[in-house]
């Protein structure tokens, strides 16, 4: 990755259609890598999820020729939530198959074509539509249903996911793009109207417009055109059933500094661990093993220096550190009060039970607070990532508050309704 | 004190105008405000339940029906063509009418479909010896009052006589609501109504 650009994220962007949004996270972009030429770039992936929010079916063949890619080779990835870290990786399979040297990832959404429920409404058609839409089709109620299940398997409390929302949000005071920044309490989390029980308003991400542009290249261009370049040195990606109801319950996927044994005992209900049931996402398992196998991660609190990740819900972030192994499974309530996720240089107006900083994970303020434009958002996790990692933090924030000290590899992650499909990807330092 | 609105409520109601104002120096026109106007998109879908069909049939006539793999017996709670383990085509057969909360939670809000329903009880489903869960909706409970406790107790399953061929033809209430409390079936001016004229 030579380049990322991100524009601010908004409720609503009345003032552009979307292609001079998408193009205002390409100009960004291409300001970073001057010695990049129109020339050099040999494709593109478009990164967007719903045909429902814009009414506009091929949408990315109007970015494609707005930003004067025609009549390069381009295609649309789709993948719910998921869909900004499955472009990243489109992107990046297309550079390490060979077919392209300079790859433009481009992402958005416009999500302020229809009022909050009517949204509500298509996303939820992101669930079957037989068997689970009609009963009352609503994300935020299928997330609640998950983390009432650990609450009720592990112990979880709605103080300990209010402790997301405080970090995430507080994060975001330092980071001029975000759409949600606010310094808050656990009673504000708790108080702000009840969504989904025990899900409020405070614990959900917003609706957005925005769009984030990632630029992609072999490492031979990599380093003609930047130099900082970030080196993709893992991917990975997991799967699982469309309807939650299907997930059974098998044994834990393991990665490598766990054991079998871990998962067996009294503190877990009928004595061994049901996996993944509704409580946790086998598919951010699964993508994490495969990225961590590449990667060469086998210790993954200290071999990793932060994660941005999937924190579309309070709640999901605490089941995201244990399928990414950052605890075991059940520990994510206490791993949220030990301070090892928030940034040692910020202050919360909270206690820790542990050294806070550990591994700082969403330091952009997350989906929570920048904001969650679908098509765009695991694109803006790719380019706060690369921009960590280039220790430029302050040259595009404007401070260096959220600057994680000596960031040598950073995570970004990636997730799709209730964990179906859902991808993990290492950046790391090369200068 | 509950919070007064401080803000108009916006709808979707739009104006309607003949003519927009415009200056008539073009230079200007990169700062005008931008036009946002309404598109209307209604439509139907034709959707078959296909394979599923069956399960759908049988909630009309008071059955849950789901299916049970005949070579390596998986068995899910919610009915799938094929099997998730082995691939192999599956049987129908009957699940019991007693089942367990396996997780709920109560919505607010929702979306704009099933808004005026608000608030909503939503359940995961489980019946001991099956494999997986099934989605449905939980009366009979308190939703100003959710509580963790609600998670492992009993339902009975309850069909509505007037099927609207969805998954909510199937509902649950708690057993213990469920049993030993007639309702009385009063009319408004306090005689019984005949049977089965009463809706629900």
């Amino acid at each position: 990755m030579v380049a990322g650009g991100v524009s601010k994220f908004a409720k609503a962007r009345p003032d552009v259609t979307f292609q001079p949004m998408v193009k205002e996270a390409y100009d960004y972009a291409r300001k970073d890598v001057p010695k990049m030429k129109d020339k050099d770039v040999d494709g593109t992936v478009g990164s967007y999820f719903s045909d429902h929010f814009m009414r506009q079916l091929k949408a990315g063949a109007m970015i494609q020729d707005y930003l004067r890619f025609i009549p390069k080779s381009s295609k649309r990835v789709e993948g719910g939530g998921a869909t900004g870290g499955l472009s990243f990786q489109a992107g990046w399979e297309g550079v390490a198959s060979g077919r392209y040297d300079v790859c433009v990832v481009y992402g958005w959404e416009t999500m302020s074509s229809v009022e909050t429920w009517k949204g509500n409404e298509f996303i939820a058609l992101a669930s079957d539509v037989s068997f689970d839409y009609p009963v009352g089709g609503f994300y935020s109620g299928y997330y609640a249903m998950m983390v009432a299940r650990h609450m009720y398997e592990y112990g979880t409390t709605v103080e300990q996911l209010a402790k997301v929302s405080i970090k995430n949000h507080m994060n975001a005071m330092y980071n001029p793009y975000a759409q949600q920044a606010a310094k808050l309490t656990v009673a504000d989390v708790r108080n702000s109207p009840m969504v989904a029980w025990p899900l409020t308003r405070l614990d959900i991400c917003a609706m957005s417009d925005g769009a984030a542009v990632a630029i992609l290249c072999d490492e031979d261009t990599a380093w003609r055109l930047s130099d900082r370049p970030v080196e993709v040195t893992g991917v990975g990606c997991g799967t699982d059933a469309m309807r939650m109801a299907d997930r059974p319950h098998g044994d834990v996927i393991l990665l490598p500094h766990e054991k079998a044994s871990d998962y067996v005992g009294t503190k877990f209900k009928g004595g061994k661990l049901a996996y993944p049931g509704i409580h946790s996402f086998r598919a951010g398992r699964q993508a994490s093993k495969e990225a961590y196998e590449m990667a060469k991660i086998s210790d993954p609190k200290n071999d990793i220096s932060f994660i941005e990740l999937h924190d579309a819900y309070t709640s999901s972030e605490i089941q995201t550190y244990e399928d990414m192994g950052l605890c075991k499974y059940g520990d994510g309530g206490r791993f949220v009060e030990s301070g090892a996720p928030f940034l040692k240089g910020v202050d919360y107006g909270l206690e820790f039970t542990d050294e806070p900083g550990q591994i700082p994970v969403n330091p952009s303020g997350g989906l929570l607070a920048c904001g969650h434009p679908v098509g765009a958002t695991g694109l803006m996790q790719a380019v706060f990532a690369f921009w960590q990692l280039q220790g430029r933090i302050k040259q595009h924030l404007g401070n260096s508050k959220l600057q994680v000290p000596r960031a040598e590899r950073g995570l970004i992650h990636s997730h799709a309704g209730t964990g179906t499909y859902v991808t993990v990807s290492v950046l790391e330092r090369r200068h | 004190m509950a919070k007064l609105p401080t803000k108009v409520e916006e709808t979707m109601e739009a104006g309607q105008v003949f003519r927009i104002p415009m200056p008539l120096d073009l230079a200007g026109l990169d700062k005008m405000s931008p036009l946002v106007v309404k598109q209307p998109y209604n439509i139907v879908y034709v959707h078959s339940y296909g394979q599923d069909s069956p399960f759908f049939a049988g909630l009309t006539n008071g059955r849950f029906l789901s299916t049970r793999c005949p070579r390596c017996k998986w068995a899910p709670g919610t009915p799938r063509g094929h099997c998730m383990k082995c691939g192999t085509k599956m049987k129908w057969v009957e699940l019991p009418k007693e089942a367990v909360i396996h997780s709920f939670t109560v919505c607010y809000f929702g979306s704009e479909a099933f808004l005026d329903q608000c608030p909503y009880v939503l359940v995961m489903i489980e019946w001991p010896g099956v494999d997986t869960l099934f989605l449905g909706r939980l009366f009979g409970v308190d939703p100003e009052k959710p509580d963790l406790s609600w998670i492992g107790q009993k339902v009975k399953l309850k069909f509505l006589r007037k099927a609207k061929i969805s998954p909510t033809d199937v509902y649950f209430v708690l057993t213990e609501v469920g049993e030993g409390r007639k309702v009385p079936r009063k009319t408004l001016a306090g005689r019984k109504a005949p049977g089965r004229a009463q809706s629900q």
